[in-house]
């Protein structure tokens, strides 16, 4: 049987549309999403640019006089509407749960490249030990990639180390940087602003440009991190830079 | 064979019609913010209309012709002079070699685009030639001209160019652009604002503050108020999203947006109007009009249609004109 999701289609003005389930952080959700993906990529018409799945939804960009010659007389909208309409009725409980890359990435939690942890280990009655321990003991989810190129979207984080937000945020997070914010987990490919807090650096490049596929993660990934001393950390960076 | 940057401009950049195909992950697809004024920048040298070319904002860089070029200039009006004597916008030009070209004053537009015949050579990465400031990829090594750099022509040919000439037509370019009345369609989040902040959208001016750049436009005005609070989680945005920011003020997105955003998304800027938009400079007001799917798509390929008229015009124009030479 299948077991199907409420959702709503709107549009992106005129070249763009979104398929969106709502709600919070779903694991099923997410692997509707990501299978959807699959699917929109195989269909992918030339008119299509860019296909951009999220938590809860995925959106199409397009190139308007290109769908519309494919929609005849009915609007591009209502094209692609009905395109994904189909597509989503074709999603069954079986094949939304299709394999995932597995990704090991190793991370240095020494206080000195993160400043946060020993605050939110104490304000959550942790030991800065057992805060790492519940961090690594699980395998994390690429629910998105966005915000900047290559970062992704990960978790959730076990409910004792879910942290809020800094109230206020950094003006210079360092490129590697491993943080927390909610339930979410995420490493800044980038230098950057940021307000995620920071827990760990990982030495692994998260985005090397010169690659043909430039970034380390993607969606629907399944990511572990494993504790590195300073001193693996120091040597891993120089190798990877 | 090419041109030399004199000196810099404030933000003068190669692009074309953008990086796309990577959104997924979380490379911002760029280009162009005026799409029509460089397409028929490249189509009146006779290029096809994604061929990267120099767009700049005012002050423009002092540029040097070192080699002789036919060119064209589209977009905003910066008062161009070429070896000191006035050139046109939306006509093609052949320059000679050793001119200088500069942009006196800043008349009416904010971008302005340069293009030459056969294009540039540039740095290409993922496809395209849109400078990504991020990665440090595309266009001139993923930055803004500076002075010294030197952008090579494709075309290594000597075109024999005795004096500055302007080809006798020009490009009309007054249909595409409204005065800075810009369509929008309802956003995902458009049925949460006040109804009172849905006429003032619709009934008030607002002007685009200094802190506007390539990646958004910030405007200032009326406060708008959503009846209900939503947390968002991130989801696809685009060229165009009209967010509502904590602070009760719109930002729209435009060229080098994030893929991404979590703020209510209240409206999307007409395709048909995101050129008006990138042609409004800091300072200026703009005010909106609500247009319906149906409406938006028509204009759309209406415009679309006049664009191609232009084109073909264009095209006819050359190809008689370098037949009778």
């Amino acid at each position: 049987m299948v077991h199907s999701t409420p959702y709503q289609i709107y549009a992106i003005g005129d070249q763009g549309i979104t398929l969106d389930y709502g709600g919070e952080i779903n694991e099923s959700v997410n692997s509707k999403i990501f299978k959807l993906f699959q699917l929109l990529k195989d269909w992918q018409p030339e008119a299509v640019l860019d296909i951009i799945p999220a938590y809860h939804s995925i959106s199409l960009i397009y190139d308007f006089i290109k769908v519309k010659k494919l929609a005849g007389s009915n609007t591009a909208y209502s094209y692609l509407e009905s395109k994904l309409r189909q597509m989503e009725a074709q999603l069954t409980d079986t094949n939304a749960l299709s394999a995932q890359r597995k990704i090991d990435i190793p991370v240095c939690y020494d206080l000195s490249v993160a400043p946060d942890l020993e605050e939110l280990a104490t304000s959550h009655e942790l030991t800065v030990k057992a805060f790492i321990e519940f961090h690594i003991q699980k395998s994390y989810r690429v629910y998105m990639i966005g915000f900047m190129p290559g970062f992704a979207y990960m978790g959730t984080v076990d409910q004792r180390i879910i942290s809020p937000r800094k109230a206020n945020p950094r003006t210079h997070v360092p490129a590697g940087s491993v943080g927390i914010a909610g339930a979410q987990t995420g490493i800044y490919p980038f230098d950057s602003p940021g307000g995620w807090q920071i827990i760990g650096q990982t030495p692994v490049l998260l985005f090397d440009a010169n690659k043909e596929k430039p970034t380390l993660l993607e969606p629907g990934d399944e990511v572990m991190f494993h504790p590195i001393s300073l001193d693996e950390f120091h040597h891993l960076k120089k190798k990877s830079s | 064979m090419g041109l030399r940057i004199i000196k810099s401009g404030i933000a003068d950049s190669i692009q074309d019609m953008g990086r796309f195909g990577y959104q997924h992950i979380g490379i911002p697809p760029g280009g162009v913010m005026d799409r029509i004024a460089a397409a028929i920048a490249n189509t009146l040298v006779g290029n096809q209309i994604g061929e990267p070319l120099l767009e700049m904002h005012f002050p423009a860089a002092i540029i040097f012709f070192e080699s002789s070029m036919m060119i064209a200039l589209t977009g905003a009006d910066f008062g161009a002079e070429i070896n000191g004597k006035e050139v046109l916008i939306n006509q093609p030009i052949l320059v000679p070699s050793n001119a200088e070209l500069r942009f006196t004053r800043h008349n009416k537009g904010s971008k302005v685009y340069l293009s030459v015949e056969e294009g540039f050579e540039t740095n290409t990465w993922l496809g395209s030639s849109s400078t990504s400031f991020q990665t440090l990829k595309g266009g001139k090594e993923g930055r803004n001209l500076l002075k010294y750099d030197i952008l090579n022509f494709k075309n290594k040919e000597d075109l024999e160019i005795d004096a500055l000439t302007h080809l006798p037509w020009r490009a009309s370019m007054a249909e595409f652009y409204t005065e800075n009345k810009i369509d929008f369609l309802v956003g995902a989040e458009y049925a949460l604002l006040e109804k009172i902040s849905q006429t003032s959208m619709v009934t008030n001016q607002f002007k685009v503050s200094n802190h506007s750049n390539r990646m958004g436009y910030r405007l200032e005005g009326q406060a708008l108020l959503l009846s209900s609070k939503k947390e968002c989680l991130s989801s696809a945005v685009s060229f165009g999203t009209i967010q509502l920011l904590p602070n009760a003020q719109m930002i729209v997105l435009m060229a080098d947006h994030q893929t991404t955003g979590g703020y209510p998304r209240i409206g999307q800027v007409a395709s048909s109007s995101l050129p008006t938009l990138a042609q409004v400079s800091a300072g200026e007001s703009i005010s909106f009009k609500l247009v319906t799917q149906e409406e938006a798509e028509a204009i759309l390929l209406q415009q679309q249609q006049n664009l191609q008229q232009l084109q073909n015009a264009c095209n006819f124009r050359l190809q008689e004109y370098f037949k009778n030479e």
